[in-house]
């Protein structure tokens, strides 16, 4: 290690305000034109990877959503993002009409989280469903541009509905999970990593495992679900050719709201992380990472379940490091250049590999 | 017999040209009506004068949008990027702050209202190129997407770029109009109290818009364009040239755009990027789509309905319902009494906004005013054309009368 690392205090972690985001500390010499004059940080480097990993896969559990509905009927759902952050918004309101703090017993706690995660799904998957029954199921035979307007109406009447629910301002999240069991450091006190991490100050925080915990189980039950079940093999016929499949006998107006049921699912299971691991939220979250995320299930491929994971990833990763790295390469300038970064990634694969990383080239239909 | 054909021509030349005559009374009938509105406003005390000028600017944003929405077919969700280009291009033309003016590359006569719209509309007009260009081959949707991420990354690189633009808080003291002298030492002023003369200028160039736009549908240009909306393979194999069509859309339509950003920055005098967030775009294009996509009076009144909610109806009514609220003390009802009693209507605009797109799509795809032509990039089957009596020759019809003479 080449030298103290220096995080701020406060909540470092905090990735969608990279103005409070990991930087670095404040005695950094820099040359006439801004430039950086330090010597590359491997912690940080590493720091940044997990931070990267773990807003990754909430990242990959969003775009799933995004992927599995667009693998069926080629819409791209604009308000899944809000889906998610009605997700979050649940999880919120049902802790705390549960009653349950961080001074409760630790078994509490603990089947309360369980508890919020099933119903933030619950929540978010019929939401998902019934939107689509509500309006995209009656625009099916409608030009493609009608559904994505109305997804597009969409996310903006959820945008409201959370206006009402918890006001314009961002929150805190729910008093639950202890705070020194949030920032509880596995690499200071498990026994092996103790030893190895000594010197040191790379956090990897139980609630960095929290996400990466959750987000795996979930990605292995939905591939099973695809994969292995009646259901799931009903979707991939559905969506490899619509009509051949309702001739074989596949409901498909089943198959696409078991879609949208899974896939708002698991963004609900999304929002429910997101709200404990940044310990906020906001009306806007949605629209951040929904974006991101659709830009994730672009990048691996848009229908390619496989290339949703890596691209979330992927794109975790280049948030990170866009937040922490960004800001202090160009520096006069302003820091969060995030947003810019991933956009511009979106639109060069759409216009040079629209088929993504995993995906294969489809001639289009005329 | 064979004269027939021509004169069928002639008649409906002669009669899409009094339509057209009879249009244009009817805009100038309402432009009329609209000019005599400041004297109206300060004689029963409304105090709206500066709400109407941003929704004006907004009615011809949405007139722009609806060039490349409407008239080609290209869904462009990021329209907010060259109304940012065109606010900060006179901004950076004109305001003594700027980066650019400040190392002396503006020559003085430029810094001035008029010389820098022009500038600004035509910067727009490239961006539009620059941004549209890697566009072309993409789907709808593609498409879609690709504008909102424009649409993001250029505010963006606005607020990022401190050093040019001053960051978030933005650029001030951009110029005014300069007054226009008038005989007897008086004259026409543009300072921001002067808002009548700004009611009546942005109502002058609005009109100027909507004759530019209606010259550019009919033309050859606009042809293509609809020829691409309705079918774009159709239309390349008729031998239109889709990418430069394409482009001059994105152009025409973003040149519209940073002419509107010009003249707000002129308005407000100050800009900074948190003005142009993605809901911008989708305000203009929740009024396109509520008026009537392709429709260019159906875009004024949907501009007009959504616009005035946005900045008028919603503050206007909030007080109205508050007291109807306060009023509803039936106790089965008191818990909506409460609730209507303190709730702001500025709270609902998104709610209103996303209403609109999806109750139109769901409805009346066509918006409140259908195009006559109608958009088939959204309303579906379009095989009951021959059935158009606006078609210039009724085939079937011209069939059967030469099957009956031969016979």
């Amino acid at each position: 290690m080449l030298g103290p690392v220096r995080v701020r205090d406060g909540n470092p972690w905090h990735m969608s305000d990279a103005a409070s985001g990991c930087r670095f500390g404040s005695g950094i010499e820099r040359d006439e034109m801004g430039i950086l004059l330090m010597d590359f940080e491997w912690t940080l480097f590493f720091q940044f990877m997990i931070i990267g990993l773990a807003s990754g896969s909430l990242i990959a559990l969003i775009a799933l959503g995004y992927t599995l509905v667009y693998g069926i009927i080629e819409l791209i759902n604009f308000a899944h993002g809000e889906v998610f952050m009605m997700g979050a918004f649940f999880a919120a309101t049902l802790v705390v009409v549960t009653g349950v703090t961080s001074d409760s017993s630790t078994g509490l706690i603990v089947s309360v989280l369980i508890l919020t995660l099933l119903a933030s799904m619950a929540f978010s998957g019929l939401l998902n469903a019934a939107i689509d029954k509500l309006a995209y199921s009656r625009l099916r035979k409608a030009p493609r541009l009608a559904p994505l307007i109305a997804a597009i109406g969409m996310s903006f009447i959820l945008q409201n509905i959370a206006i009402y629910w918890k006001g314009p301002n961002p929150f805190t999240g729910p008093d639950l999970i202890p705070s020194e069991i949030r920032s509880y450091n596995v690499l200071q006190e498990w026994p092996l990593l103790r030893d190895w991490f000594a010197d040191s100050t790379l956090r990897l925080r139980l609630i960095d495992l929290f996400v990466i915990g959750v987000t795996i189980p979930l990605l292995i039950i939905l591939s099973w679900f695809v994969y292995r079940t009646r259901i799931g093999t009903a979707m991939r016929a559905t969506a490899q050719d619509r009509e051949a499949a309702a001739l074989m006998g596949i409901d498909i107006n089943r198959t696409i709201g078991v879609a949208f049921l899974l896939g708002g699912g698991l963004a609900g299971a999304a929002g429910m992380v997101a709200l404990f691991y940044n310990n906020s939220g906001r009306f806007q979250m949605g629209f951040t990472y929904g974006l991101f995320a659709f830009t994730a299930a672009v990048l691996g491929g848009i229908g390619n379940l496989a290339g949703a994971v890596v691209g979330g990833f992927l794109i975790g990763l280049i948030w990170s490091y866009s937040d922490g790295f960004m800001g202090t390469f160009v520096s006069g300038w302003g820091s969060q250049w995030t947003n810019s970064v991933i956009f511009s990634i979106l639109i060069l694969v759409l216009v040079f590999r629209p088929s993504g990383l995993l995906g294969q080239e489809v001639a289009d239909k005329v | 017999m064979a004269s027939s054909y021509a004169t069928r021509a002639e008649k409906w030349f002669a009669d899409r040209k009094q339509e057209e005559r009879k249009r244009l009374l009817w805009v100038l009938l309402g432009a009329a009506c609209l000019a005599v509105y400041p004297f109206l406003d300060s004689a029963l005390g409304l105090n709206q004068m500066g709400q109407w000028i941003p929704i004006f600017v907004f009615v011809i944003l949405a007139l722009g949008l609806n060039i490349v929405v409407g008239y080609a077919g290209l869904l462009d969700l990021g329209y907010v990027a060259f109304f940012v280009i065109g606010a900060y291009g006179n901004a950076f033309i004109t305001s003594p702050n700027s980066w650019f003016v400040q190392r002396g590359w503006i020559p003085e006569y430029l810094q001035s209202f008029w010389p820098a719209m022009a500038l600004s509309w035509v910067l727009a007009a490239i961006f539009g190129v620059i941004l549209g260009a890697p566009t072309l081959r993409l789907r709808g949707d593609y498409l879609a997407i690709v504008t909102l991420g424009f649409g993001e990354i250029v505010p963006d690189f606005y607020t990022n770029a401190s050093g040019i633009t001053n960051g978030p808080q933005g650029i001030g003291q951009i110029a005014k109009p300069p007054s226009i002298p008038l005989p007897g030492g008086r004259e026409i002023g543009f300072s921001t109290i002067d808002q009548d003369n700004w009611f009546w200028l942005v109502l002058v160039v609005g009109l100027v818009s909507i004759f530019m736009i209606t010259r550019l549908y009919d033309s050859r240009m606009g042809r293509s364009w609809q020829a691409i909306r309705e079918d774009e393979i159709a239309a390349a194999s008729m031998g239109i040239n889709t990418v430069s069509a394409k482009l001059w859309a994105f152009a025409l339509g973003a040149s519209f755009s940073g002419f509107a950003g010009s003249i707000y920055a002129g308005y407000v005098r100050v800009v900074y990027p948190d003005q142009f967030q993605f809901s911008v775009s989708i305000i203009i294009l929740a009024m396109v789509i509520l008026g009537g996509i392709g429709n260019i009076y159906g875009v004024i009144v949907g501009a007009i309905i959504i616009g005035s909610f946005d900045r008028i109806l919603a503050t206007e009514l909030t007080r109205p319902l508050n007291w109807m609220g306060e009023q509803l003390t039936w106790e089965p009802l008191s818990w909506l009494g409460e609730w209507l009693a303190t709730h702001n209507l500025n709270s609902d605009r998104f709610l209103i906004f996303g209403l609109a797109l999806v109750l139109i799509m769901l409805l009346r795809p066509g918006g409140l005013f259908p195009s006559s032509r109608r958009a088939a990039e959204l309303s579906g089957d379009d095989d009951d054309d021959v059935d158009d009596k606006e078609d210039l020759y009724d085939v079937r019809e011209e069939n059967a009368r030469l099957a009956g003479g031969n016979a």
